[in-house]
């Protein structure tokens, strides 16, 4: 599968953010807000929700104005015009949701520097049609969203008994409190990391893929 | 010790709410960087420098806005404002002690992207700290942002010599020693509380 500039619109164009190059768990990217704000599934949803609409918006923007914008001056123009949708997601959550806000603290103000966005910025809808851009921007924000509440699910599962603040297993359960703590981010992450590769080894034992697939990846 | 004490605010931002291990902070050097004491120990110290120069200047810029009421515009000009102070640090260690800036060269433009530094200007911000004690702050965050990707360095160069599973080489390995070192950070937590 070549990578030519074709501008036809694919279940690709979408797809390969949630799985195939999911920013998590294949490149490992915006680390930061995965483990910081992934405590419960509320909060890990929200996150992904904000990040999913900075990544969408400014996707569309740089899309449409690349081609105006000089090259020696790019990286410093992405990042304001991201800095700019996060001011606005930022104040957005304070006027919905006050506890929220709260909750996710300083780490909404933070998506500027998460590097998902500028990398996306840079690599893709800079080069792309704002139709494409805003496909795949969605695409990788699903991604990242699966990836949080996968993280999310479990550690507020494992460490409060709960998810979405409903209680699933009744008084009689003892919370594993450091899921919810910071070395619990640590620990899941890297168990689900785990899990992919194991997977991954086995399918490839079980089916060698041919050569010219894998490279695709790096 | 009061809580905003400069000694308390050091000892917190080190140990008890290191920025790395509690906060989920600069982790991408962490990862990234933490194969080879040589290289981390270089980066921790060119971060904590950054982190220095970046702190002063926010509090100055922050006066500004605060001043001129466009405190919406504080990510923006944090941002810009990082972007430009790793630009001139790089700039004057060129041109004053090309040693050193052969030694951190290359880490100096990663430096830009890490979340640790805007994180610091935010939390010093949100947190309404002096002059004094945006300073101390900021050392101590960067002192524990070299503590930790020292620590981590040190057990990896350790773990690349033992045989382990092939599974389990990789980021995932390094996220497991990561949840380790963090799980013995939290016997600081008595010295902090809270932050």
């Amino acid at each position: 599968m070549s990578r030519q500039r074709d501008d036809r619109l694919t279940w690709e164009t979408f797809s390969e953010g949630l799985w195939r190059e999911n920013p998590v768990f294949v490149m490992l990217l915006g680390m930061c807000p995965v483990l910081a704000v992934t405590n419960s599934a509320i909060n890990a949803l929200a996150m992904g929700l904000a990040t999913t609409f900075v990544l969408v918006a400014s996707g569309l923007l740089v899309s449409l104005l690349a081609r105006y914008i000089p090259r020696q001056v790019r990286i410093a123009t992405y990042i304001v015009i991201i800095a700019t949708f996060v001011t606005l997601i930022d104040y957005a959550i304070q006027a919905i949701s006050l506890d929220l806000y709260n909750a996710l603290g300083a780490f909404i103000q933070l998506i500027v520097v998460n590097c998902i966005i500028l990398g996306r910025a840079e690599a893709y809808a800079s080069r792309n049609r704002p139709l494409k851009a805003v496909v795949n921007a969605a695409g990788m924000g699903a991604g990242f969203t699966f990836a949080l509440l996968c993280l999310g699910g479990v550690r507020e599962l494992l460490g409060a008994g709960s998810l979405f603040g409903v209680n699933l297993f009744g008084p009689a359960f003892q919370p594993w409190v450091v899921m919810v703590l910071p070395p619990g981010g640590f620990l899941v992450l890297g168990a689900w990391l785990l899990l992919f590769d194991w997977l991954k080894q086995r399918s490839a034992e079980v089916a060698p893929s041919p050569r010219g697939e894998t490279a695709n990846g790096r | 010790m009061a809580a905003d004490s400069l000694s308390f605010i050091f000892l917190n931002t080190v140990l008890a709410n290191n920025f790395v291990l509690a906060m989920f902070l600069g982790l991408c050097p962490f990862l990234g960087v933490s194969g080879k004491l040589e290289t981390a120990l270089p980066m921790g110290l060119a971060t904590t420098f950054v982190m220095l120069v970046s702190s002063l200047c926010a509090y100055g810029i922050n006066l500004a806005l605060v001043a001129l009421h466009i405190e919406f515009l504080r990510l923006i000009a944090y941002i810009a404002l990082i972007a430009s102070a790793v630009q001139l640090v790089e700039m004057a260690l060129k041109r004053y002690s090309p040693t050193l800036f052969r030694a951190l060269g290359i880490y100096l433009p990663l430096i830009t992207t890490n979340c640790a530094i805007l994180g610091l200007a935010l939390f010093q911000t949100f947190k309404g700290y002096d002059f004094a004690q945006s300073l101390v702050y900021a050392l101590g965050a960067g002192v524990g942002f070299t503590l930790a990707i020292v620590l981590m360095a040190g057990l990896r160069e350790k773990l690349a010599l033992s045989r382990l599973p092939s599974v389990s080489q990789g980021a995932a390995l390094s996220l497991m020693l990561g949840g380790l070192l963090s799980l013995a950070f939290m016997g600081f937590a008595g010295l902090g509380g809270g932050h």
